[in-house]
């Protein structure tokens, strides 16, 4: 039996392109079989304990690390983390040294294990990474912060294995930007609101005074721009998450809408529309800049910048129906991309550069698509009554868009909620919010 | 004996309840196929008026900005309206129905709106009058989600504004 499983392990070192690991997970294909790890709870000392119950009223940190980190790994549909019950070693020992036989016996081809103390108001927490397999340690690292940040140090550790098995970076540390929405269809109230990625720590930055959509990340800062109808004036505006201070950007004397940053973060682009035309600008958040991108009679909005600014998708009617198109950034040569039957719109850039992510109808229904950015390839990730409004996590893998129920002639049974899919068709999971929501839009990595 | 009469009255209970609900049926359908002509709604439910005899919204066709001759009658009547109170402005608000995408439907709703407008202007009401706002479909009239209900939600409103 051992000879076997010796065999099996020089093939694999024979055909895998990184021979020094055995595991690796291929995250281009739909992964119907998950790798099984498990997560040992972060070990803490009796005296760190009595702190940690000191500084957060939570006894054990070490464990609720473990639980953010197993979560991540979890819905990200590329790992089945395994059930503590059956773990054999203890995390003290198992972090020192595991027992490889013990964690092969369960199955988990990958362990973490970790140890964390507070002292001096530090929350100090390192961990490690195994190949159950090969039977040696892949990766260790620690880190020091303020014990608030516990949830934080759990979704970089998750960044951190992820990218370790996958080779790419991960979007754990990231936080959502949503409208949160709360009353009837005919007087829904509307607040701009922020959580984690996983849905903790969401807070509300409006009131619900004035009717606020789509609000999108600088992904280079703590930024954000949304619409807001502000006394009745339907104006894009910034704002910074940190300070809360509030500006409007798009004064002009008509209606200023569908903003988004370019990937530098120096400009908006958004639509402006006036005299029953909607075209699009840009405006330089340096020097106040703004610039027509497109002069056409039809209406154009939806802009969205390539990773490398250099180009532009949006939403045009011009053929007659909503359809995909791209140009230059500086709005030469337009050309249609979207030719399948129905209408396509809110097209999205992926920051890896190589497709566009958009929403389709067609008879009636609602999906969420991705195409080649020439818009050849196309691809349906899932059908729906309504969705729409698909925004990429930062590492190009994941949509989270929002999705709409049908209601009965009274009204009742609507919801708008979050829901995110793998660029792979695979994963579709509702993505948890207080409140109803809609208008997700992910944000950068936040360490990096 | 008041066994087979309460049976004779349950009888009837039920039959008459059938011959209603068989009427309901009917007229209810009636009423929404005399309530669209194509997809634009004909009906007056959610009519309001600025004045006697002036209903305050049109109605738009699916993806659509044009002005039916029903909608032209109805602006005709709000710019008489207008001409005879100089003193009033007005806001028209557009809107549209759930089955789009946000943005293109502020787009469309901000269209319509001028769409409107543009009727009142050609005849005689000054431009600095009317101001338009677009809602998209954040404001919908009936809040079910079949063609009816859309049809109300596809408007454009004329609101004082003073």
């Amino acid at each position: 039996m051992i000879r076997i499983i010796n065999l099996f392990f020089i093939i694999f070192f024979l055909l895998s392109a990184k021979a020094y690991s055995l595991i690796e997970i291929d995250i281009t294909r739909g992964n119907l079989d998950p790798l099984p790890i498990a997560v040992s709870p972060l070990f803490q000392d009796d005296s760190s304990k009595r702190n940690s119950i000191n500084e957060l009223k939570i006894e054990n940190v070490g464990s609720e690390i473990s639980l953010v980190v197993e979560n991540n790994l979890k819905i990200s549909g590329l790992f089945n983390p395994l059930s503590k019950e059956a773990f054999l070693q203890k995390p003290d020992i198992a972090h020192l040294k595991p027992r490889f036989e013990d964690w092969a016996l369960i199955k988990a081809q990958a362990l973490i294990t970790g140890k964390v103390t507070i002292e001096d108001k530090k929350l100090k927490v390192e961990f490690r990474l195994w190949d159950i397999l090969a039977g040696r340690e892949m990766m260790a690292l620690a880190f020091t912060t303020v014990p608030s940040n516990w949830r934080r140090v759990g979704h970089i550790i998750s960044d951190k294995v992820y990218e370790r098995l996958t080779g790419e970076k991960g979007y754990f540390d990231t936080r959502i930007i949503y409208v949160s929405e709360e009353g009837p269809k005919t007087a829904r109230v509307k607040k701009l609101a922020i959580m984690d990625q996983d849905g903790f720590n969401t807070k509300y930055l409006t009131l619900g005074n004035e009717l606020v959509l789509t609000p999108r990340f600088n992904p280079t800062s703590q930024m954000v721009t949304y619409l807001s109808y502000f006394k009745n004036l339907p104006r894009v505006y910034l704002l910074d998450i940190e300070t809360g201070t509030q500006e409007v950007v798009g004064d002009f004397p008509g209606m200023t809408f569908a903003p988004r940053f370019s990937p530098d973060g120096k400009k908006i682009i958004m639509s402006f529309a006036k005299d029953g035309n909607s075209d699009i600008y840009t405006m330089d958040l340096e020097n106040r800049i703004v610039e027509r991108i497109t002069n056409h009679p039809s209406i154009d909005t939806s802009p969205s910048y390539s990773p490398d600014n250099r180009f532009i998708t949006f939403n045009s009617d011009r053929s007659g129906f909503q359809q995909i198109y791209v140009m230059k950034s500086d709005g030469s040569n337009v050309k249609r991309i979207s030719f399948g039957k129905g209408l396509y719109g809110t097209p999205v850039w992926s920051p890896r550069g190589d497709l566009i992510a958009f929403t389709k109808l067609h008879k009636g229904k609602f999906y969420i698509g991705v195409m080649r950015t020439d818009g050849s390839g196309e691809r349906l990730l899932t059908e729906n009554y309504y969705q729409e409004a698909p925004s990429w996590s930062p590492n190009g893998r994941v949509l989270i868009f929002y999705r709409e129920t049908k209601s009965n002639d009274k009204g009742e049974g609507f919801s708008a909620k979050l829901w995110s899919i793998d660029l792979t068709g695979y994963n579709e999971r509702q993505v948890q919010t207080e409140t109803d929501a809609s208008d997700p839009s992910w944000s950068s990595l936040l360490s990096n | 004996m008041n066994f087979s009469k309460s049976f004779r009255n349950t009888f009837l209970i039920i039959l008459l309840s059938l011959i209603v609900s068989a009427c309901a049926t009917k007229k209810t359908t009636t009423t929404v196929e005399g309530q669209m002509q194509g997809d634009v709604y004909t009906g007056t439910d959610t009519v309001k008026y600025l004045a006697d005899g002036v209903p305050d919204r049109v109605f738009f066709a699916t993806n659509e900005s044009i002005l039916t001759t029903k909608s032209r009658d109805t602006l005709r009547k709000q710019a008489n309206w207008l001409r005879e109170n100089s003193s009033i402005n007005v806001v028209v608000e557009g809107h549209a129905d759930e089955r789009g995408t946000r943005e293109y439907n502020l787009a469309l709703g901000e269209r319509r709106a001028n769409a409107a407008k543009d009727y009142l202007i050609t005849y005689g009401i000054s431009a600095d009058r009317i101001s338009v706002i677009s809602y998209g479909k954040e404001r919908p009239v009936d809040s079910g989600s079949n063609p009816l209900s859309w049809s109300k939600n596809r408007r454009s409103v004329t609101v004082k504004a003073n």
